[in-house]
């Protein structure tokens, strides 16, 4: 079947299995940052954004999200690097397997709330597993992250 | 220092944040084939036949490979130093299958689709076995995990797979039986822990292909780029010169990826076929069909006064190898020699035996801990049970009896320990739980109650006389460095920390040292990242490369200089003639090795150490316990670590913090359970549940650190010692709270809620 | 896996109910549960574009569209602020935010799953299926039927000053539940719902009058004991009845407090 679909800013038009899976859709076109770590939905590290809305690509067929807009962490490089700069200064991205996934869904919490508190951060996240960090430092990242943001805005308030 | 000791950036942090190719699927050639397996449905079996006609008709299908295909020599898929004390018990796909999981066909095709499809029509024939589910009744059972005549143990470990035995053995010191005659007090009890999974985030792949000299070329997931070399070499029964081994980023290991679990598959079909072929475990795989920790279950005695003395220490393990004896001689030992030596301030006697026996279930190998963690929730548990006991704060009994530095450990093949602030670990620990407070319990008055609990830990640094760690670094232009290392960053950071330790000795920027990781074609020979070497053998390797490499520069900077290298001194950027003050800079030095020079500026050196210094750990825990419902919350977990000297206190510190919250899952949740038919039903993460954010409290670490004479920079290992605390900590916690002792684990609110019912 | 042959994404309900009468084709919701199964889908139907992905709230009830996310569920304030927040405690604990991104109602109550937190809470409100075909019936029924070939519209939360509750009992915080438990009083009756039995959600209704003269905690022990159980991976039958009475109690009390403010 045929679909188009807007994925990290560029128009795609294609034809495609209709059952395959977005992880396996966003892998093919380069989007290798995805990845797929269990099949049963309980991981999150192939969190991608469909119309800007965290979602499993493991578990959304590529029909349904025809027409629509599909975000990955390639078309988010620099939001990436800028909060990803903080997990790092942490030590906190370990292997980093899991952060890609983590990370886009980080991006969505701080876009949906950004001034969470530290029980808001751990259930929005609870989603996304990491085996290696024993996301305290993760939570150190964030949190520094977020007051630097303050900061920054504050700033440029003043 | 300006470089060890600080918090630096992991030099492929940013590649990984912003979710950078890296690992082995990303960077797999596109047109590899697809390697699947199938698995055997049942715990024992014999395979009839196998119609692989159908399957191999399906449109796409390269090859459907049988027992009948394979060599039939024996090989371990254990990644450990030659000879290697696992027996010799695999091939690639056997006749024989050993317990639900184990390889019966190898499939590749072009896509998974076809795959698949062929997968599903191989029609098996099996005769049934009996099996043994139950390691309790595995050794001298009747029937045979391992009847087969080619089984071969290559050392002495006391194998023998006509009696189902992996391994087994007795070690001591002192009359234990005389000196518990003598004690007031005895404590004896068992300990079960099962069959925990690494849970990785990236399960277990590799990819492979032929190149330009027709050798074969493995890009894998591993922590031992070198044995994977070998272990391949004996299961396809082909040339060392013919393969090369390297690892690109690694999704976590913890132990998991120190065996060969999916390697062999799509090298045999590259070496066959000649096509790029590629594996990539599902889930269900890396859970039921790969080289999870060795379930154990520990008796202790524990013979003391009633002043809390503790005298003499009998420990007995029970560890169940599974289907094949991966790692199992080994495991063993740690969960006695790494639990005994903690009371070496105080013992007279010790006693340690064992036996390890063969089972038809998943076979286990090498996770962080390695046995130590299984041999210290008993230890530990028992020791906290004697404080309850005789009415004296565990805290006090631990200061009675605890190893310090300069005692001689008996229990520890006789080492003496020259670094150790497991007393300052301790009394800090205590201070940051407020534990003169808390201990043991608060009722809150709504059903819950707040109770607080300890343990201490050790593990080793390396594998005293038989790890091998090295450093191959070189000088190029503009005056930067290249460090080859074989051990294996697996997200552990060890890239990184081996260049700080060249930066520190080179007295130049980070920035300045390139690290090229291991590949058995490029990389000096390292044993590989596991039983908490790299750290403490391959930086000793570094050190020593650096030094060598100081002394050529300098020799190269005298002819510049035209003058005696005694004359000279190394200043990072420059060698300077302290009479004159001339001086000639390291980048005149490097390319002028390049033009006409006689001497490289590369050294490569070796290390290995005759002692494994133990690093020490105290962790404390509060937890809050419902009552009615059992659960247990934890809220606060401290940790204090002596790993001798921090090289980078933010990756040392997440180290800890990862473990300890590997250690809690095992501890609460993550359970293992198998069907009666031998099927393991925690299959998927969905059924094994490991720690979500929500699942931990707060973690706080800190480090008091001793100095480790033979260390690099006087530092100790890490990576492995974090996970041993949470167990008996949280069994000591939850006592604290209900009075009740939980010696299996995981302790679940069920068992408890149940416990304080029937009480 | 699960393999689709053909996918259709509807346009009309008329059309989704006729493809959907074929044996084997089957409605996507949220694909989470359906994706791990190993069948193959000849059509595999999608209602994403019917409009049904909505709450909507007026004087007597809220409609809620099948296609609507669990995630919409949590945070809907007209939902939460009329149950008392019990939607979304039900939703809160199920694997995390981008999986509830996903999962519909309509797929959580239409698969009358035994683990589900949502059919649970929705069982103890007074909760109606909307069914193309079959006409608005109470959800207890539709619960107790066996899965047919008609399709779930909408549900309907009929208001009537409800105060409700929800708890659930789970080994780890975002692993399937133990034990759940939805209490609701409305009209001088409390409604007890409890779930993960392993086995699904029943409701059992008591008259506030009776509640108020046994006192909660008698009254969760006569209702727990009326709630059968068995044993499964995650915990076994003797616990889980014993925590059907603590939660029944806990929820009993929870709601004595709220009538007091």
């Amino acid at each position: 079947m045929k679909i188009q679909m807007t994925l990290n800013g560029k128009k795609i038009t294609e034809e495609i299995q209709p059952g395959m899976l977005l992880l396996d859709f966003v892998r093919a076109h380069g989007c290798k940052s995805v990845k797929r770590g269990c099949e049963t939905a309980n991981c999150g590290l192939c969190t991608v954004f469909v119309d800007d809305k965290p979602v499993l690509s493991c578990s959304t067929l590529v029909a349904r999200v025809s027409g629509h807009k599909v975000d990955t962490l390639e078309g988010l490089q620099e939001e990436a690097a800028e909060f990803g700069a903080f997990i790092a200064n942490q030590g906190a991205e370990q292997c980093g397997f899991c952060n890609p996934g983590m990370i886009m869904n980080a991006l969505a919490l701080f876009r949906e709330n950004p001034d969470p508190s530290e029980e808001e951060i751990k259930e929005y996240l609870a989603g996304n597993l990491c085996r290696c960090s024993g996301y305290e430092g993760q939570l150190r990242g964030i949190q520094q992250f977020l007051a630097y943001k303050k900061e920054k805005e504050g700033a440029v308030c003043r | 220092m300006q470089v060890v000791g600080q918090p630096v950036m992991k030099k492929d942090a940013m590649a990984l944040v912003t979710g950078k190719p890296v690992f082995t699927q990303d960077v797999a050639p596109a047109d590899c084939l697809v390697v699947k397996v199938l698995r055997s449905p049942h715990a024992n079996a014999n395979i009839l036949s196998i119609k692989t006609d159908a399957a191999k008709k399906v449109p796409g299908i390269e090859a459907v490979y049988t027992w009948e295909d394979v060599p039939t020599q024996r090989f371990t898929m254990a990644g450990q130093t030659y000879p290697e004390p696992s027996p010799y018990d695999r091939q690639i796909l056997d006749q024989h299958v050993r317990y639900v999981g184990d390889p019966v066909a190898i499939v590749a095709g072009e896509n998974e689709e076809c795959v698949d499809k062929a997968l599903k029509i191989i029609k098996v024939q099996y005769e049934v076995l009996p099996a043994i589910l139950d390691f309790h009744k595995a050794k001298d059972n009747e029937i045979l995990v391992h009847p087969e005549e080619n089984w071969k143990a290559l050392c002495p470990v006391g194998a023998d797979n006509k009696r189902n035995l992996v391994a087994t053995g007795t070690s001591g010191y002192g009359d234990v039986e005389a000196v518990f005659k003598d004690c007031e007090v005895m404590v004896e009890e068992t300990y079960h822990v099962k069959a925990d999974q690494q849970a990785m985030m990236e399960t277990f792949r590799t990819c492979c292909f032929m190149d330009a000299y027709g050798r074969l070329n493995v890009v894998s997931s591993t922590q031992i780029v070198f044995h994977v070399r070998r272990i391949l070499s004996n299961a396809l029964g082909i040339p060392k010169s013919k393969i090369r081994v390297s690892k690109p980023r690694i999704g976590g290991g913890f132990g998991a990826k120190q065996s060969v679990v999916a390697e062999v598959f799509p090298a045999f079909v590259t070496w066959k076929t000649g096509k790029p072929s590629m594996i990539i475990y599902s889930r269900q795989e890396s859970q039921t069909a790969s080289s999870p920790r060795h379930e154990m279950e520990v008796t202790v005695r524990l013979g003391a006064m009633k002043n809390g003395k503790i005298r003499a220490i009998d420990v007995y393990t029970l560890s169940n190898s599974g289907a094949y004896g991966e790692h199992g001689p080994t495991t063993v030992g740690l969960s006695g020699h790494k639990s005994i030596p903690l009371y070496e301030g105080s013992l007279e006697a010790h006693r340690f035996s064992y036996d390890v026996v063969y089972s038809n279930v998943m076979s286990a190998g090498a996770y962080r801990g390695y046995g130590a963690t299984q041999g210290q929730f008993a230890v530990e548990s028992a020791v906290n049970q004697l404080a309850a006991k005789i009415g004296i704060d565990p805290l006090k009994v631990r200061e009675m009896n605890m190893v310090r530095e300069g005692v001689q450990m008996h229990s520890y093949y006789d080492e003496v320990s020259n670094s150790c602030a497991l007393d300052r670990c301790l009394e800090r620990a205590a201070k940051m739980i407020g534990w003169e407070d808390k201990y043991p319990a608060r009722d809150m008055g709504n059903g819950k109650v707040r109770s607080v609990g300890m343990a201490m830990s050790m593990q080793g640094s390396g594998i005293s006389g038989v790890d091998v760690g090295s450093a191959d670094i070189k000088l190029n232009e503009d005056g930067i460095y290249t460090l080859a290392i074989g051990a294996a960053d697996m997200g552990t950071g060890c890239d990184t920390i081996l260049a700080q330790m060249v930066a520190e000795c080179m007295m130049c920027p980070i920035e300045n040292v390139i690290v090229s990781g291991a590949d058995t074609d490029t990389s000096p020979y390292d044993s590989g990242s596991y039983a908490s070497s790299t750290t403490y053998i391959t930086g000793r390797a570094v050190e020593k490369a650096c030094r060598k490499l100081q002394e050529r520069i300098v020799q190269e900077a005298a002819k510049i200089l035209d003058c005696e290298s005694e004359e000279l001194e190394f200043a990072g950027d420059s060698v300077k003639r302290l009479a004159t003050g001339e001086e000639v800079s390291l980048t005149q030095i490097g390319t002028s090795s390049m033009c006409g020079s006689i001497n490289a500026l590369e050294a490569v050196e070796d290390s290995s150490s005759p002692v494994s210094p133990p690093p020490f750990m105290a962790g404390m825990v509060e937890i809050e316990l419902d009552k009615e419902t059992g659960h247990v919350e934890v809220l606060d977990y401290v940790a204090v670590v002596d790993c001798g000297t921090v090289i980078n206190p933010n990756l040392a510190r997440v180290q800890v913090e990862g473990g300890i919250v590997q250690g809690i899952g095992m501890a609460l949740y993550e359970n293992i359970q198998y069907s009666p038919k031998g099927q393991l039903r925690n299959n998927s993460l969905m059924q094994y549940k490991v720690p979500t954010r929500l699942d931990m409290g707060k973690l706080r670490v800190e480090f008091e650190s001793s100095y480790e004479p033979t260390g690099p920079f006087g530092a100790k290992s890490i990576g492995e010692i974090v996970i041993n605390t949470p167990s008996p900590a949280l069994a000591h916690a939850i006592y604290n709270a209900t009075g009740l002792w939980f010696r299996e684990l995981p302790i679940t609110s069920e068992k408890i809620a149940m416990g304080l019912l029937k009480k | 896996m699960i393999k689709i042959k053909e996918y259709v994404m509807a346009e009309s309900l008329e059309q989704a109910y006729e493809l959907n009468q074929k044996k084997r084709n089957c409605i996507i919701g949220g694909m989470l549960w359906l994706k791990m199964g190993s069948r193959m889908v000849p059509t595999a139907i999608d209602l994403s574009n019917l409009g049904l992905n909505t709450i909507e709230e007026n004087e007597e009830e809220f409609s809620i569209g099948c296609m609507t996310t669990l995630r919409q569920l949590e945070q809907h304030e007209g939902l939460n602020s009329y149950t008392n927040g019990a939607v979304s405690e039900s939703v809160r604990s199920i694997v995390g935010v981008q999986f509830r991104n996903l999962a519909t109602v309509g797929g959580s109550i239409f698969g009358r799953f035994g683990f589900s937190d949502v059919l649970t809470c929705f069982l103890a409100l007074d909760t109606w299926v909307e069914l193309y075909k079959g006409g608005c019936i109470p959800l207890a029924e539709f619960a107790r039927q066996k899965p047919d070939r008609d399709i779930l519209v909408r549900l309907i939360v009929k208001k009537h000053e409800d105060k409700s509750v929800y708890l659930s009992h789970r080994n780890s915080k975002t692993d399937f539940p133990v034990l759940t438990c939805g209490i609701s009083l409305r009209e001088g009756q409390i409604y007890t719902a409890v779930g993960a039995r392993p086995s699904r959600a029943v409701c059992l209704c008591v008259s506030e009058a009776d509640w108020k003269k046994k006192g909660s905690e008698a009254l969760a022990g006569e209702l727990a004991a009326q709630f059968p159980t068995e044993g499964n991976m995650r915990a076994g039958k003797e616990f889980r009845s014993h925590l059907a009475e603590v939660l029944i109690g806990r929820g009993l009390k929870q709601i004595e407090k709220m009538q007091e403010v």
